[in-house]
């Protein structure tokens, strides 16, 4: 949600809306009485409350220090459930060909419920699970990464790590159109417009590498 | 002798949120006040809706001035339009529009404040006469005193820009900026009051 009071000129344009809204419940209230004042109100509550909901919050390009000046590429991967997809480590292993430093960032997804009651604890111990698993992974195929826990929305998330690591390029990676949160909500295009370097998106179906990886039986039970 | 080195300062605070810390500061502040008035309020609606059983509100005999403070919405309405310019000029590097535009956001709601308080004084009834009294006094002078603290804001800013202080570069006003949010707060806050206490 907007703050109406993130700057001088949002608060200015707060007390427009306010008195153009309050006029109109003053109106309904000298023309009706009280509770066609009180409906008048509730119905402009809830309009503007759709409004401000829907309207996402802008965020300016972000400025960073790019590379660390050792002369390697700073890859950041940012992943959630993810993370320890087949798909995601086949990009990691394939961008990381040389010498390149790798961060990989899990934000640590929550309920709204627990969000707003501040219980991240189980959040955070889930994202960092996954995380070290994918980094067992990663390191299983010659890549060695490093790894944090970071905030739950994705592009606040690369903003907390591009403030101490200077990345080269990004790779998110979500599930597939229609199963992921994160491509309804447009991460992909906000960090594009945010971030002025490389955006790789890699799209993760577990779904599918979990039926395949069914279907081929172990190779132990494979030999005769 | 050994020698032990000193930093010159501490280190840079690692902060995760891109927001100004003094900005954020004033965030918090203006949501609390939020809950603040929010209590006032539903002590009003309680006290109004429920507790007066029905009965008219106000109640017989007593009165509210609803054209003067109307005259002292427009009063406080037309003071967010010169603090909204106060602050477009000194963005523009336009001093005698800072300094006039906070001289007249402070006389604005010098005026405001006076009305009120002459308010008080003829309104013919007084806090420890019923419900309505007691909310109407705690509303308005919980929003007075708000006004009051936003005058003195208003008057720092002031002095400070007929010395010299403030310029174009973000950084250089924020203590512009800051207590513009503050009045405009203070301003949407008064709509609500007058709205439910003076005309619903």
């Amino acid at each position: 949600m907007r703050n109406p009071f993130r700057s001088e000129a949002e608060a200015f344009r707060f007390v427009l809306v306010s008195v153009a809204l309050f006029a109109a419940v003053a109106l309904a209230g000298i023309l009706g009485g009280g509770w066609a004042a009180l409906g008048v109100f509730l119905a402009l509550a809830v309009a503007v409350a759709i409004y401000v909901k829907g309207e996402p919050a802008v965020r300016e390009p972000a400025v960073w220090e790019r590379g660390g000046g050792d002369g390697r590429r700073h890859i950041l991967v940012v992943a959630n459930e993810t993370v320890a997809g087949r798909a995601l480590r086949g990009e990691i292993v394939h961008r990381a060909r040389g010498d390149a430093d790798v961060l990989v960032v899990c934000p640590a997804l929550n309920s709204p419920l627990r969000h707003w009651a501040s219980d991240e604890d189980r959040a955070r111990a889930e994202a960092q699970a996954r995380l070290d698993e994918s980094l067992a992974a990663l390191a299983d195929e010659g890549v060695h990464a490093r790894g944090e826990v970071g905030d739950a929305d994705p592009i606040q998330a690369i903003d907390d790590a591009l403030r101490t690591f200077g990345a080269d390029e990004i790779v998110i990676s979500t599930h597939p159109p229609g199963r992921s949160n994160w491509l309804e909500r447009d991460v992909i295009e906000r960090a594009r417009e945010r971030y002025g370097c490389p955006i790789a998106h890699v799209v993760v179906d577990l779904l599918h590498e979990r039926e395949r990886a069914e279907a081929v039986p172990p190779v132990a039970e494979r030999r005769p | 002798m050994a020698t032990v080195t000193h930093a010159e300062h501490p280190p840079e605070a690692h902060r995760s949120s891109r927001v100004d810390a003094r900005l954020l500061g004033m965030y918090f502040f203006i949501a609390s006040e939020t809950m603040l008035f929010g209590a006032f309020f539903s002590a009003y609606f309680f006290a109004r809706v429920v507790a007066s059983g029905g009965e008219a509100w106000p109640p017989e005999g007593f009165e509210l001035p609803v054209y003067l403070a109307l005259l002292n919405t427009i009063i406080l309405v037309t003071s967010s339009f010169t603090m909204h310019w106060a602050l477009q000029s000194v963005k523009r590097n336009n001093r005698s529009g800072l300094v006039g535009g906070l001289a007249l956001t402070f006389l604005l709601g010098l005026t405001f404040l006076l009305i009120q308080a002459r308010e008080y004084t003829r309104i013919g009834f007084s806090p420890g006469d019923n419900a309505f009294a007691s909310t109407f006094f705690g509303l308005t002078g919980l929003h007075g005193a708000h006004v009051f603290v936003g005058l003195n804001l208003l008057l720092y800013a002031l002095v400070r820009s007929v010395r010299g202080h403030y310029g174009p570069e973000p950084e250089k006003h924020l203590g512009v900026e800051l207590p513009g949010i503050y009045w405009h707060f203070v301003d949407v806050m008064w709509i609500v009051v007058y709205t439910t206490v003076y005309v619903i």
